[in-house]
């Protein structure tokens, strides 16, 4: 566990980056990490992380794939073209939620 | 550390439930991770992108020594009793229930997840000639039936897993 400066405010983050504390998350430090990952944020982005943060909050749990296609509405295609690379995993830790833990 | 795995390609030889689903799973996981993710499905496994078919995939009852009921850590189910009609029907879909719990897709809807998540998928040639097969009985996401030397040619670079 280490600390880091990003936005203007400090985050406590695990070796791969993720956020320990979703309190200390806002908005700009969602755009301040995504920068980091070569991501400009547009409201695309927003309706999955938005998705992401309702679903935590309700379940605990970061959404797997299918659960965005059926419950969130997104799009497979749409969610690897928004955070290439690795979907879930980037949007996870853009939302200051923790990696995913599910096979699928 | 060695280096990452950046491309895969996976073998799906088997058509029973449990030939088809770890095979998927490996791909679908693999473009989550940004691996290149090639399915190359085979003899039996085969049967995973025939569309009147890749429904109504079920698990063996009969010859499976892992086989136990009424759950995972139950008995041993008899071979002679895995015989009766309808008991791999029932099988299938109890584990179909636990897997929809997990949100594991049906096969039909897993292909088109891993195929819209840019894998490609691929039937192989010499099973497609000697079971007879046309594109037209393969699903859509079928990218091209290969032969094994064009399988090579695609996998240059990548790890090679047989399932």
């Amino acid at each position: 566990m280490s600390q880091k400066q990003i936005a203007g405010t400090t985050v406590d983050v695990n070796v791969e980056g993720y956020l320990t504390n979703h309190a200390q998350w806002n908005r700009d430090v969602a755009a301040a990490l995504a920068k980091e990952l070569g991501i400009e944020l547009t409201e695309a982005h927003w309706k999955v992380l938005d998705f992401i943060d309702r679903d935590f909050k309700e379940k605990g749990v970061v959404p797997g794939m299918r659960r965005m296609n059926k419950v969130g509405g997104i799009l497979t295609k749409d969610l690897y073209a928004l955070f290439p690379d690795g979907p879930i995993k980037k949007a996870a830790l853009i939302a200051g939620y923790p990696k995913p833990a599910s096979c699928v | 550390m060695s280096d990452k795995i950046s491309k895969v390609s996976i073998i799906v030889s088997r058509g029973s439930l449990d030939g088809i689903y770890p095979g998927l799973i490996m791909a679908n996981g693999a473009r989550m991770e940004g691996i290149e993710a090639n399915l190359f499905f085979t003899f039996f496994g085969l049967y995973g992108i025939l569309k009147n078919y890749n429904s109504k995939i079920k698990i063996a009852t009969v010859g499976n020594p892992a086989m136990r009921v009424p759950n995972a850590k139950g008995f041993p189910l008899p071979t002679i009793l895995g015989a009766i009609p309808g008991m791999s029907a029932f099988a299938t879909s109890m584990m179909n229930k636990e897997m929809e719990k997990l949100d594991i897709p049906p096969v039909p809807e897993f292909l088109e997840m891993i195929h819209d998540a840019g894998g490609k998928i691929y039937a192989c040639k010499a099973t497609v000639d000697m079971f007879h097969l046309t594109q037209d009985d393969f699903c859509a996401q079928v990218d091209k039936v290969l032969t094994v030397g064009e399988f090579y040619e695609l996998s240059a670079g990548a790890q090679i897993i047989f399932t």
